[in-house]
C-alpha cells in the first residue's frame, strides 16, 4: 500500500465568540488515497465544512486551527505561513463551492479567471493558459470549450457554472480537491450529469476527493468510503456500502431511519428525537448522548474514543453492530 | 372530474417583464418597446378531491411555485379559472382568503422576527373573527400543542426556536385560519434530514384527518412519494403526467418523469450508473414547439409528431400522460 496523501489526525478549528468557544471541528482525523473519494456527511453545524475549509487553511477570525495536522503529500499545512500556503491552495489542493455563483467573477469572462488561475502557479504564455483552459473545460463536459471561455458566468446556467468551477479546481491537476455541497443547489437531472462526471474525472486523473454533503444518498452515489460526522467529530468511518447497509453508530442508524426512501410510503418515518446541539454547548462525554435511544448515562459521560480497525471506525460505547472477526 | 374540490381549468399565467428607465421613456415618446412575457403557467387543468394530498412536482423554472401561489389566490391568473368547491378561490372584490393557507420554505423569512409566537399565531384568526380576544391565549397554547410543540413556548420570539420548529409553528399558523385547503411549498427542503422526517410525520398526521385539502409542492421526489396521494409532474410550465403516486413512480408513462426519477441517486443503487437526460431545460422564454421536451427525448420522433403537435394529457396506464407514445 502505498502512502495515503492526506493525512489529517486531531484537527481542531474553534471559534471564540462573544457567547464562549464554538468548537466547530474537534478532533477529525482521517486519510485519503489517491484517486480515492470519501464522502464527508452530517447534519447543518456538524462542522463538515468547517473540516473542509480547515484543510485549505480557509479559516477566517474568530475561527482559528487550534491544533491537529493535516499533511498533504507529506508536508505539514497547518502552521504554513500565509504565502506558502497559497503556493499549495490550487495547486496541490482545490476547493469547489456549493454556490458557483459567487465562486466566479462576475465581471471576468470564464477564460480570463482560468488565466488568472494559471499564471498564479505557473509561468506560461496566455497561449497555453487559454488552451490548457479549454482541456479542463472539455473534461467537465462542457460542450463547445474554446467558444465559451470568451463568456462571462452569466451567461452560464447553474449547472454549467458549476462545471466551470469543478474545472477551475482541476486545472493544476491536483492532489486533493475538497467539494463543499457543490450540488446542493441543482436539479436532480443536473445533479446526475455531474456526478457521473465527477466520477470518472477521479477515476482517470488519480486525484483524491473529499465530497461533503448533507445528502447520503449523493454521497453513496460517488463515494469509496464515508465518514459521518455529528457535533465537530467524525463518529463514524468507513467503507461506504458497509456504513450505509450495517451502520455502528446509532446516530448514522438514526439518519438511515429518517429517510423516506428506507420505509414504506404512508408509513410514519423515525426521525432522531431532538435537535443537534449548539456548538456553544457541546453535551459532556458522547455528544450525542442526550438524543441516543442506546445511551447509558454512567458510561456515556466518558467520551468514547474510536474503536474498530483502521478501515471501519466509530465512536461509541454501544456501537450497533460488530464485524463477526472482531466479535470472536 | 366531478368530485374536484380544487379545480384548476385551463389556467396559464404570464410574467410580463417590467420595463426598464429607458424603455419606459422610448415607449412615453412614440417608440414601439418590446417586451417578452414569460409564460410561467401554460393551459394547466388539474383537480384536487377533498381531503386529498395532492404532490406537484419539477425542476426549477417548471412553473410549480406558480401554480401554487394560483391555487392559493396570491396570483391571478392571466387566463382560465380556479375554484374551491364551486366557488372562487378569492370572493369576489375580496383581497384575500382565508379559505387557502401557504407554508412557505423558508420559515425564517415567514415569520416576524419581531411577533411573539402566539401573536403571530392568533393575528389572522382574532382578525378574521374566528377566535374571540379572550380566548386567544388558549387558542394559541392549543395550535402549539396540535404541532407537538410546547404550549408554554408562546411567549417566545421566533429566533428562539430551532429550523424544524419553526416551520411547525408555520404549519400551525396556517392551520389556524382553519383553511379548506393547504398549499406547501418545499416545506421540508431546507431542514436537516432528522428534522425533515418530524415534519414529514406531522404532515401525514394531518393527512390523516382527512379534512385538509392539500398541494404539496416539492422537488424532492423521494418525500412526494412518501406523503402524497397522487402526483402531477410540471415541465416548462405544463403537467406532462398526472396520476396515483405509486402508479406514477413504478410505471411512468411520460419520458420526462422516467429521467426525472432515473436521475435520483438511491441509497440502496450504490454506484450504480445514471443516466442523466441529455441537454438543459429550455428557456420558458422560448418554449420549443410541439412537444416542449423533444428536443431532450430519447423516444421524440420529428418532426411528426413531437415537434409539429403538442401532445395533451391523456389516459395512459394507471394516470395520465401527454406524450405522443404513451399508453
Amino acid at each position: 500500500m502505498t502512502e495515503p496523501v492526506l493525512v489529517v489526525r486531531d484537527l481542531a478549528t474553534h471559534f471564540a465568540t462573544r457567547a464562549g468557544v464554538a468548537k466547530a471541528v474537534d478532533g477529525v482525523s482521517f486519510a485519503l488515497d489517491r484517486g480515492e473519494v470519501l464522502g464527508l456527511v452530517g447534519e447543518s453545524c456538524s462542522g463538515k465544512s468547517v473540516t473542509g475549509f480547515s484543510l485549505l487553511g480557509l479559516v477566517d477570525p474568530p475561527g482559528r486551527i487550534v491544533g491537529g495536522s493535516v499533511r498533504l503529500n507529506g508536508r505539514e499545512l497547518v502552521g504554513l505561513p500565509p504565502r506558502e500556503l497559497r503556493r499549495v491552495r490550487g495547486r496541490e489542493i482545490a476547493m469547489v463551492f456549493q454556490d458557483p455563483a459567487t465562486t466566479l467573477n462576475p465581471v471576468l469572462r470564464i477564460g480570463e479567471q482560468m488565466r488568472l488561475a494559471v499564471v498564479a502557479h505557473e509561468r506560461v504564455s496566455a497561449r497555453a493558459a487559454r488552451a490548457r483552459a479549454a482541456d479542463v473545460l472539455r473534461r467537465v463536459g462542457l460542450p463547445e470549450p474554446e467558444a465559451r471561455l470568451d463568456a462571462y458566468p452569466h451567461q452560464f446556467s447553474g449547472g454549467m457554472r458549476q462545471r466551470v468551477a469543478i474545472a477551475v479546481a482541476l486545472l493544476h491537476g491536483p492532489a486533493v480537491i475538497i467539494a463543499d455541497e457543490p450540488t446542493t443547489a441543482l436539479d436532480v437531472s443536473v445533479q446526475a450529469g455531474i456526478l457521473a462526471e465527477m466520477r470518472s474525472l477521479v477515476a482517470e486523473s488519480g486525484t483524491a476527493l473529499v465530497w461533503i454533503s448533507h445528502d447520503l444518498a449523493v454521497v453513496s452515489a460517488l463515494s469509496d468510503r464515508l465518514a459521518v460526522m455529528y457535533a465537530g467529530r467524525i463518529v463514524e468511518e468507513g467503507p461506504t456500502a458497509l456504513v450505509l447497509t450495517a451502520p455502528r453508530h446509532p446516530y448514522t442508524a438514526g439518519l438511515l431511519a429518517s429517510l423516506p426512501s428506507q420505509a414504506e410510503p404512508g408509513v410514519p418515518l423515525r426521525p432522531i428525537p431532538g435537535q443537534a446541539p449548539s456548538l456553544l454547548r457541546i453535551p459532556e462525554g458522547c455528544a450525542f448522548q442526550p438524543r441516543c435511544p442506546r445511551a447509558v448515562p454512567a458510561t456515556c459521560r466518558v467520551a468514547p474514543e474510536p474503536t474498530g480497525g483502521p478501515l471501519r471506525r466509530a465512536r461509541c460505547h454501544f456501537p450497533l453492530t460488530l464485524d463477526p472477526a472482531e466479535a470472536a | 372530474m366531478s368530485d374536484a374540490f380544487v379545480s384548476v381549468a385551463g389556467v396559464s399565467k404570464l410574467f410580463r417583464p417590467a420595463l426598464s428607465v429607458g424603455d419606459r421613456i422610448a415607449a412615453r415618446l412614440g417608440a414601439s418597446v418590446e417586451t417578452r412575457p414569460v409564460q410561467a403557467v401554460s393551459d394547466v387543468s388539474l383537480a384536487i378531491r377533498r381531503g386529498e394530498m395532492l404532490g406537484l412536482v419539477g425542476e426549477s423554472g417548471c412553473g410549480k411555485s406558480t401554480l401554487g401561489r394560483l391555487v392559493a389566490g396570491i396570483l391571478d391568473p392571466s387566463a382560465g379559472r380556479i375554484e374551491i368547491d364551486g366557488a372562487p378561490v378569492r370572493a369576489a372584490g375580496r383581497k384575500v382568503t382565508t379559505r387557502v393557507q401557504t407554508v412557505f420554505q423558508d420559515p425564517f423569512s415567514s415569520l416576524d422576527p419581531r411577533m411573539r409566537i402566539g401573536e403571530a399565531l392568533t393575528e389572522g384568526p382574532l382578525a378574521h373573527g374566528l377566535v374571540d380576544r379572550r380566548d386567544a391565549t388558549v387558542f394559541a397554547r392549543d395550535r402549539l400543542a396540535a404541532v407537538g410543540l410546547d404550549p408554554d413556548m408562546v411567549g417566545r420570539f421566533p429566533h428562539q426556536f430551532s429550523g424544524g420548529q419553526r416551520q411547525r409553528v408555520a404549519i400551525a399558523r396556517a392551520l389556524a385560519m382553519r383553511p379548506d385547503v393547504l398549499v406547501c411549498d418545499e416545506p421540508v427542503a431546507s431542514l436537516d434530514v432528522s428534522i425533515q422526517a418530524q415534519i414529514v410525520n406531522l404532515l401525514l398526521g394531518l393527512r390523516a384527518g382527512g379534512d385538509l385539502t392539500t398541494l404539496f409542492i416539492s422537488h424532492d421526489l423521494g418525500i412526494v412519494r412518501h406523503l402524497c396521494d397522487r402526483v402531477a409532474v410540471m415541465y416548462l410550465g405544463r403537467i406532462v403526467e398526472i396520476g396515483p403516486t405509486r402508479s406514477v413512480y413504478e410505471d411512468p408513462q411520460h419520458p420526462y418523469t422516467r429521467s426525472l426519477l432515473a436521475a435520483v441517486p438511491r441509497l440502496e443503487a450504490g454506484r450504480a450508473v445514471f443516466t442523466p437526460a441529455v441537454g438543459q431545460i429550455p428557456s420558458p422564454l422560448d418554449p420549443p414547439p410541439g412537444c416542449a421536451f423533444h428536443p431532450r427525448c430519447p423516444i421524440a420522433r420529428v418532426p411528426d409528431p413531437c415537434r409539429s403537435e403538442r401532445p395533451l394529457l391523456r389516459d395512459a396506464g394507471g394516470q395520465e400522460a401527454a406524450c405522443h407514445f404513451a399508453g
